[in-house]
């Protein structure tokens, strides 16, 4: 008996070996399989909705083109919900059961955290689209990302403000994940740029009304400037409470409310004036012909306000660029994860929506403050201040 | 002195928001002890079918009513799809079943309208009134009112109205009332529709202000829940004067502590109230036989 089925044992690992030495063997000449973890839906489904359809997009569209040197894409593409528990367990999914080569995605801080961990063990090239500076500060060998970091917003901000003669600011900020941090980073950089912040206030994401807040900062004696760090509902409120009171300082918000979603719920009175740093994407129609960036951004708001009938967005805007540096990196890389990790350092001079991007061994975010546009909302609509 | 009148404004504005959600939980509780913490979810559908019927081109008044009467149908369908199916089942395990149903409710949101946040046009516009150089949105004062209005419609309602009297005898002791003859499930069914209107109208009223998305009710019904219990559960008083005083707190707090502690001082402040009067303020001391 025990032998039988010591028998049975074997010859079914066997088979299985077997199957394994199969399954590894035959898709590796036809396709090049590339994973993605995005927060489609849950509380960070406006980051994650428009990566999951930007990656499906362009996929698609390099699949009808022939493929990545004739090789087709194969997506395998999970919902994580914004939960970073499920976030790793997919990107563990990823790399054992879907055998990718390259991963792109984690919309959050949090659930980029959770797939770097797999990435660095298995030695998988990953691309995040989350903002926080510790994705990239210390630099990890297979770690890259896409989107500008807080840093690099209060940087540009401070010195919109410095140039204008703005010094003495007041800053209300969301107590948000995105509120919290660009708080911080701010406080951490204003001295760096002559910038004194006088008043420091903030708000829960769900606060109704930022009345007290504002009225203290006005009443701060010598107050030039206010700045709103924050996302979601709180920056509209902000900006439609300053203009309630009646306050007549210059107002400048984040990069996270750049979208003209923000210009509808603020209203285009109050938010007349107010200065925020954004991408290109935002301003593809204003930006002028000679602009490095005008192709590139023009192409992929076309193609995505064509296919999904929705506006783009800075966010899919990250996914985009971070397709282009993988598919870019794919070419030279082919189906290899450690050559496509070094194709993707030695990347330079790749322009995205967001910016244009050259990776070094030192540096694996790879945009500079030019990324970033000075824009200021002017009757209903966006333009540039610089 | 004026940013006094400015904190004492932004606290009667938020507190009003406050208290229309408390108000919502009233009619529920009082028919069946229940917490209803799907509560939140009726404001935002309240706000999100207005503001989608209003973008088809309907006029505000008439998106509004929509509204009220899509989530009053909706509360009916939670009363007899959930709750009656459970009856008998201990009120803690139908305060579980109205959280689930929030979650499905949130669900179902998310994907027959969208994940975006949305406004529509204040009642009377955006010009704000002075006031002894503070500045308040006309809109507030219609929330201010309508809590007002549907705090004297529930009064009126449990005081003066036989249906009402019936909803609190179904509480005190569905038998007896059954004895009396009050149709029981009936009233179930009506206390559903009525709190989600409510909500409804809640929603439809703080959108301007609060703006609105497929997951703002579990926020809003946490800060009303917290709300009706310092002003004490089941009573529209309570629910009307805690939304107020937890309003005034934190725009208080905000304004001369600091913005930092404006929930942590709300919230000792109400379990100070609640561990001296467990009921809340105005909440009726009850005696249980055991």
């Amino acid at each position: 008996m025990k032998t039988a089925i010591t028998t049975a044992l074997t010859t079914g690992m066997t088979t299985l070996v077997a199957l394994g030495a199969i399954s590894l063997s035959a898709p590796a000449s036809a396709e090049i399989r590339l994973g993605a973890s995005v927060s489609a839906t849950g509380p960070a489904a406006f980051l994650g909705d428009p990566e999951a359809k930007t990656i499906e997009m362009l996929v698609e569209q390099i699949n009808e083109a022939g493929g990545i040197n004739g090789e087709k894409i194969k997506l395998f593409l999970y919902d994580d919900g914004g939960d970073p528990n499920k976030a790793r367990t997919f990107a563990t999914r990823l790399v054992e059961d879907d055998e990718v080569t390259a991963i792109i995605g984690g919309s959050t801080t949090g659930t980029t955290m959770s797939i770097i961990s797999v990435a660095e063990d298995e030695s998988i090239p990953f691309i995040s689209l989350a903002g926080a500076i510790q994705i990239i500060d210390p630099v990890r060998a297979n770690v890259f990302k896409t989107p500008h970091t807080d840093r690099m917003a209060c940087a540009k901000i401070f010195t919109d403000m410095a140039a204008r003669g703005l010094t003495r600011i007041g800053m209300i900020s969301g107590t948000d994940g995105f509120g919290a941090s660009m708080q911080a980073q701010c406080h951490d950089i204003a001295a760096e740029h002559g910038i004194e912040v006088l008043a420091d206030e903030t708000y829960g994401p769900q606060d109704a009304d930022m009345t007290p807040q504002l009225t203290k900062i006005a009443k701060t004696e010598g107050v030039q400037a206010i700045l709103n760090p924050g996302f979601g509902q709180g920056p509209a409120i902000v900006t439609r409470n300053k203009a309630q009171l009646g306050i007549d300082l210059p107002l400048y918000q984040s990069h996270g409310v750049a979208s003209d979603g923000f210009i509808k719920l603020a209203g285009a009175e109050a938010a007349e004036g107010v200065r925020l740093p954004g991408t290109a994407l935002l301003i593809a129609d204003i930006l002028p012909d000679g602009d490095p960036q005008k192709e590139v951004v023009t192409t992929y708001k076309t193609a995505f306000e064509a296919k999904f009938d929705q506006k783009v967005s800075t966010f899919g805007g990250y996914a985009n660029d971070a397709f282009l540096l993988m598919a870019n990196a794919m070419k030279t890389g082919g189906a290899d994860a450690e050559a496509i990790r070094d194709a993707l350092e030695a990347t330079t001079g790749l322009v995205g929506t967001t910016g244009t991007y050259s990776f070094s061994a030192t540096d694996h975010l790879g945009l500079d403050l030019s990324a970033f546009r000075m824009l200021e909302i002017r009757d209903g609509g966006w333009a540039l201040a610089e | 002195m004026d940013a006094l009148m400015q904190f004492l404004l932004s606290g009667m504005t938020v507190g009003a928001v406050y208290a229309l959600v408390a108000l919502g939980f009233t009619i529920i509780y009082n028919a069946s002890d229940v917490v209803n913490f799907a509560q939140g979810e009726f404001v935002m559908l309240g706000g999100m079918i207005t503001v989608f019927a209003h973008a088809a081109g309907l006029p505000l008044p008439l998106a509004a009513l929509i509204a009220i009467v899509l989530t009053a149908l909706v509360g009916v369908a939670l009363n007899k799809l959930a709750i009656e199916p459970a009856r008998g089942a201990p009120v803690v395990s139908l305060i579980i079943i109205t959280i689930g149903a929030s979650i499905v409710i949130r669900g179902a949101a998310q994907l027959i309208f969208d994940k975006q946040l949305h406004r529509f046009p204040s009642f009377s516009g955006d010009e704000p009134i002075r006031l002894l150089g503070a500045a308040i949105l006309p809109q507030s004062l219609w929330v201010v009112g309508g809590a007002f209005f549907i705090f004297i419609g529930l009064w009126v309602f449990f005081t003066k109205t036989l249906t009402g009297k019936a909803v609190l005898a179904t509480a005190n002791n569905r038998l007896a009332a059954q004895l009396v003859g009050i149709n029981t499930g009936w009233v179930m069914t009506l206390s559903f529709s009525l709190s989600a209107a409510i909500g409804a109208l809640a929603g439809v009223l703080v959108t301007p202000i609060t703006l609105v998305a497929y997951d703002v009710g579990v926020g809003l019904a946490l800060k009303g829940f917290a709300a009706a219990m310092l002003g004490g559960m089941g009573n529209p008083k309570g629910a009307l004067v805690g939304g107020i005083l937890l309003g005034l707190l934190e725009a208080m707090t905000a304004g001369y502590l600091s913005s930092q502690y404006k929930d942590a001082v709300a919230f000792i402040v109400i379990l100070a109230v609640l561990f001296a009067m467990p009921q809340g303020i105005f909440g009726a001391k009850r005696t249980e036989r055991v």
